[in-house]
C-alpha cells in the first residue's frame, strides 16, 4: 500500500503542478496595477521621490545644524506648508515648469554646506518656501481617488522625517560628524546644480532645434 | 526505492521548472523602469576613468595630510565646483584642453602630496576647485540616453565623494612615520601616472 502511494503521489504532484502552469491566470499582484492603499501609497511617494525626499532631508539636516529651537519650529512649519502648497497646487491643477526644486536642493544644501547662520526669521520663510513648493508641485499631480489622504499623509510622513534627521542632527556632539552632515549638504548642492545643468541643456535643445 | 523517490523527485521539481519557465508571462513588477541603473550608472562613472580616480584620491590623501579643516574642506570643495564644470559643459561651454587640465590635475596633486606642500588653505581651495571643473566638464555631461538625470546626478556625486573618503581613508596611516613615506611614495605614483596621462593626451 506504502510502496503504491509513494509511486502515485510524485506522478499527482507533477499532474497537478503541469495543469497549474499550463492555465495560469492574472495574479494582479504587481504593485504599478494595485498600489498599496491611499497610506502606503503617499508614503511610497515620496520615499520613492528623490525630488522631494532630498530637499526634505535636507530642511530637516539643516533645522538640526541650527539647533533645538530651530528643529522644533521646523517640525510644524514645513509639513503645513507642504499642506497648504499641497491645497493650491490640487486646486491649480496645471503650473509652469520651473526650476524650483533644483533650487531647494542648490540652496539647502548650500546652506548646510557652509553651515550658515541664518536669523530665525529667515529660517522660518525658507522653510515655508521650500515646503510649500515642494507640496505645490504635489498637488497639482495628486490623485483625486485618495480624498484627503492624499494631502494629509504626506505632511505626515514629513513630519516623521524632519523630526528624525533634525533629532539626529542635534544630538551629534562630536566636530567631524557635523562635517559629515555638511559634506552630505555639499553633495545635495551639487546634484542641484548638476540639475541646472541638465534642465538649461534640454532648454538650450529645444530652443536651438 | 529511496534512490528511486528521491530521483521521481528530483523530475518533478524539474519538469515544473521547465514549465513555469515555458509559460511564465512577463511580470512588468518594477515601479519606474530605469530608475535604479540610472544611479548605478552614476555611481560607476567616475571610477570607470583612472586618471579621475588617482586625481579624486590623490584630493583625499592631500586633505589627511594638511589636516583639520583642509581635510574636509577640499573635499567640500572638489563635487561643488565639478558640478559647477558639468554644468559649463551642459551649456556648452567650451573649454579648451580638458585631457591636458585632468592630466596636469593627477601630477600636481600627485606633487602635493609626494611633498607633503602646505599651502594656506585658500590657495589649496583655488587649486583644488581649478582642477575640479576640468573633471566635471569632462565626466559631468555624459549622461547615457534614457536615464534620469537626477539619479545619476546623485550616483556621480556621492561616487566621487566616496572616492575622496577612500583617500582620506588611506591617509590615516600619516600618523606613523612609516606611512608619512608610503604616502609620499603614493603621491609619487600619482605624478608618475599623471605625466602618463598628459603624454597620452598631447600625442
Amino acid at each position: 500500500m506504502n510502496k503504491n502511494l509513494s509511486t502515485t503521489a510524485p506522478l499527482v504532484i507533477t499532474a497537478v503542478t503541469i495543469a497549474t502552469v499550463l492555465f495560469p491566470e492574472g495574479a494582479a499582484a504587481h504593485l504599478v496595477t494595485t498600489g498599496m492603499g491611499a497610506v502606503y501609497d503617499n508614503i511610497g511617494h515620496l520615499f520613492l521621490t528623490p525630488e522631494d525626499l532630498i530637499p526634505a532631508i535636507a530642511v530637516g539636516l539643516y533645522a538640526g545644524l541650527r539647533g533645538k529651537a530651530i528643529g522644533r519650529q521646523t517640525l510644524f512649519i514645513f509639513p503645513l506648508a507642504w499642506l497648504i502648497g499641497s491645497i493650491a497646487g490640487f486646486v491649480a491643477t496645471s503650473l509652469p515648469v520651473l526650476p524650483l526644486q533644483m533650487l531647494s536642493f542648490l540652496l539647502v544644501g548650500g546652506l548646510i554646506a557652509a553651515d550658515l547662520h541664518l536669523n530665525d526669521k529667515a529660517i522660518a520663510i525658507l522653510v515655508i518656501l521650500v515646503g510649500a513648493m515642494h507640496g505645490l508641485y504635489n498637488g497639482v499631480t495628486l490623485d483625486v481617488r485618495q480624498g484627503a489622504s492624499g494631502f494629509f499623509l504626506i505632511p505626515c510622513v514629513l513630519f516623521v522625517l524632519i523630526a528624525i534627521t533634525s533629532a539626529l542632527t542635534i544630538s551629534l556632539r562630536p566636530a567631524w560628524a557635523r562635517v559629515v552632515i555638511r559634506v552630505m549638504g555639499s553633495w545635495i548642492a551639487a546634484v542641484g546644480l548638476l540639475m541646472f545643468g541638465w534642465m538649461a541643456k534640454g532648454v538650450l535643445t529645444i530652443v536651438t532645434g | 526505492m529511496i534512490g528511486n523517490n528521491r530521483y521521481l523527485n528530483a523530475v518533478t521539481c524539474l519538469m515544473a521548472l521547465i514549465g513555469y519557465l515555458l509559460f511564465a508571462p512577463s511580470v512588468h513588477a518594477h515601479v519606474q523602469q530605469g530608475q535604479a541603473v540610472s544611479f548605478i550608472t552614476g555611481l560607476e562613472h567616475p571610477w570607470s576613468g583612472l586618471d579621475h580616480v588617482l586625481a579624486m584620491i590623490a584630493v583625499g590623501i592631500w586633505g589627511a595630510q594638511l589636516g583639520t579643516p583642509a581635510i574636509w574642506i577640499l573635499p567640500i570643495t572638489f563635487p561643488l565646483v565639478m558640478s559647477l564644470g558639468a554644468m559649463f559643459g551642459l551649456l556648452g561651454i567650451p573649454l579648451p584642453g580638458i585631457e591636458i587640465g585632468i592630466a596636469v590635475s593627477a601630477i600636481v596633486l600627485g606633487i602635493m602630496v609626494m611633498g607633503e606642500i602646505n599651502p594656506k588653505l585658500n590657495v589649496a581651495v583655488a587649486l583644488v576647485g581649478c582642477f575640479a571643473i576640468f573633471h566635471g566638464h569632462a565626466h559631468g555631461t555624459e549622461l547615457p540616453p534614457g536615464q534620469s538625470g537626477l539619479l545619476y546626478s546623485m550616483g556621480f556625486v556621492v561616487a566621487t565623494g566616496c572616492l575622496h573618503g577612500v583617500g582620506i581613508a588611506i591617509g590615516i596611516i600619516h600618523r606613523w612615520p612609516f606611512g608619512k613615506l608610503v604616502l609620499r611614495g603614493s603621491g609619487a605614483c600619482i605624478s608618475a601616472m599623471g605625466i602618463f596621462f598628459l603624454w597620452q593626451a598631447v600625442v
